[in-house]
């Protein structure tokens, strides 16, 4: 083929790879439709990657095929994760995304410099500083989430003045790049600044506020992408990058506002900073009860809210709850699930977690929907959620999670916690919830405590019938 | 200039498609919609290749290899995730039915 033809090969299968990604996240709206949506995203990366091949500059073919190969090997495994370590591994494929954004943009400036346009070098250095800045922050989210590293966020004085001035540093090297694209003793500046602050900007983050943290870091890795397409002169890679990255943009504006964060405060990563609250730590009585007491409750109730948490996620609970569900279904209950935006570790965490043990997704509530429903709820159930149930969020304008918008757990009618022990959230808050008195707190593991609920409801079903 | 501008509205284009698309995805589906969008994002993979197979030079090359492998690797995990999460998500009605 003259190379005329394959480029127009070329050009047309690439169009048709961006109806398909459109197509695709279109289809993910709905969970009926969403596996077609992955199908399309095959078919058209399939297409794209094909066409590629095709372009008559690639000499040989030897070191692609290898890298394919290596990607798949790397690939399949980080496909196969169990579900409850899908956070991190969603941060690793950020940091992946990011390395070769990072690594492409390098190479292509080491072979057109000094003859780059002050546009091409703009976008270079986005993608660079883009690149390298979220390979390690995503690297070091990663670490926290499998718990490599340490959850607690780590700060210092100065911490935010470090970390600005080092991106300061970074941009005004950018800048003298961009007037001055010959000047190739300066770019390793504008890789090693950036991969520099990305390890600095994530340690200061605890684990609660992951979910916004990994969104963001998703929408930079989108952005890299979209800006290396500047640089290729690929509409493909632009579309992409700018799907991935409002993809990305949407969720952390999503999961700011349900943490109650100005979407100023998100942006500049002053996120995660330890609240120094006043936890006044006063030793109010709280009820406590057995298994059997719970139990007995529970088969009382004809609608029952569960609220679950990260805790659920850490013990592995989410079967021993499927059981639950069915127990009480069988017995005629109405059981629901309240999901709120940021529980657990990423968006949407609970819901695949709680879709991996069967639970029917027409049963997992959204926050809004869920508030409309708590107040005609009988039992709500708390499992291993703290801070996005505190009523003080509501009313106590002292309170440094005041304003958050919450799950109204303390409207049903019987509320029952499952906590380890009465220690506060990430926040260091007290949860009034715990005080009042229509609350038992089920103190214990919540995977054990669970699985003795449903032996003892199994057990009083049987001498029923 | 006419190609930088073509590409600028590509951009802003594709963003606000982004958006208006991916505002309708339900809460539900927040995990596999991170998945599905990084995966697709591995479209970095066609630069990477450009790169590694024309050769210019040993670093481009060393470098354009590594970023193959890496977007590779997102690619194929990340179709792969997306779509045995999606496998898991099922309705009330068909669970009773079965």
């Amino acid at each position: 083929m003259s190379p005329q033809v394959t480029s127009v090969i070329i050009e047309v299968s690439y169009l048709c790879a961006v109806v398909l990604f459109v197509l695709s996240l279109k289809w993910l709206s709905a969970p009926s439709t969403a596996r077609h949506g992955v199908l399309a995203g095959e078919i058209g990366m399939a297409l794209a990657v094909v066409a590629t091949l095709l372009y008559h500059g690639i000499v040989s073919y030897h070191w692609i095929v290898a890298a394919l190969a290596v990607g798949c090997v790397v690939g399949i495994p980080l496909g196969l994760v169990p579900m409850t370590a899908v956070p991190q591994r969603t941060a690793l494929s950020h940091a992946f995304g990011a390395l070769a954004a990072a690594m492409v943009g390098t190479a292509e400036y080491y072979l057109d410099a000094p003859h780059i346009s002050a546009f091409t070098m703009s976008a270079l250095a986005i993608e660079v500083i883009l690149g390298s800045l979220t390979f390690t922050a995503s690297l070091m989210a990663a670490g926290k989430l499998q718990e490599v590293l340490p959850q607690r966020p780590i700060t210092y004085k100065g911490q935010n003045f470090v970390n600005l001035s080092l991106l300061a540093a970074a941009v005004l090297v950018a800048v003298y790049l961009v007037l001055n694209p010959g000047a190739t003793y300066l770019f390793p500046v504008i890789v090693a600044i950036p991969l520099l602050f990305g390890f600095l900007m994530v340690i200061p983050i605890g684990g609660a506020d992951m979910p916004t943290v990994i969104s963001l870091l998703n929408s930079y890795a989108g952005l890299s992408a979209a800006a290396m397409g500047f640089v290729l002169g690929s509409k493909l890679l632009i579309v992409a990058g700018a799907l991935d990255g409002s993809s990305g943009f949407i969720l952390s504006i999503i999961m700011s506002r349900a943490m109650n964060r100005s979407f100023t405060n998100v942006l500049f990563g002053a996120f995660g900073q330890v609240q120094e609250s006043a936890a006044k730590v006063e030793q109010k009585p709280v009820r406590s009860a057995t298994p059997e007491d719970a139990a007995a409750i529970l088969e009382a109730a004809s609608s029952v809210m569960v609220i679950p948490g990260y805790g659920m996620a850490v013990a592995q609970a989410q079967h021993r709850v499927r059981e639950l569900y069915d127990i009480l279904t069988r017995r005629g209950a109405d059981v629901k699930f309240a999901i709120h935006p940021v529980a657990g570790r990423m968006p949407g965490h609970m819901n695949v977690l709680l879709a991996e043990a069967d639970v029917p997704y027409d049963k997992l509530l959204d926050m809004d929907e869920a508030n409309l429903e708590f107040p005609q709820v009988d039992v709500a159930l708390v499992i291993g959620a703290n801070d996005v149930t505190n009523p003080a969020a509501r009313h106590d304008r002292g309170s440094p999670i005041y304003g958050m918008p919450i799950l109204d757990v303390d409207k049903a009618r019987t509320v029952m916690v499952i906590k380890r022990s009465l220690s506060p959230g990430f926040a260091g808050i007290d949860n009034e919830l715990y005080y009042m008195d229509k609350t038992l707190m089920l103190f214990g593991d919540a995977k054990a405590f669970v699985g003795s609920i449903v032996r003892e409801l199994s057990a009083s079903g049987n001498a029923h019938t | 200039m006419s190609d930088l501008m073509s590409n600028l509205y590509v951009l802003v284009l594709a963003a606000f498609l982004g958006f208006e698309v991916i505002r309708r995805v339900s809460p539900l589906l927040h995990t596999p919609l991170m998945s599905l969008t990084n995966a697709l994002d591995a479209i970095a993979v066609v630069g990477a290749i450009v790169i590694a197979g024309e050769q210019r030079s040993t670093l481009a090359t060393v470098l354009g290899t590594l970023a193959v492998a890496a977007s590779a690797s997102n690619v194929v995990g990340g179709f792969l995730i997306t779509d045995r999460m999606l496998r898991m998500f099922r309705a009330g009605a068909k669970t009773k039915a079965s």
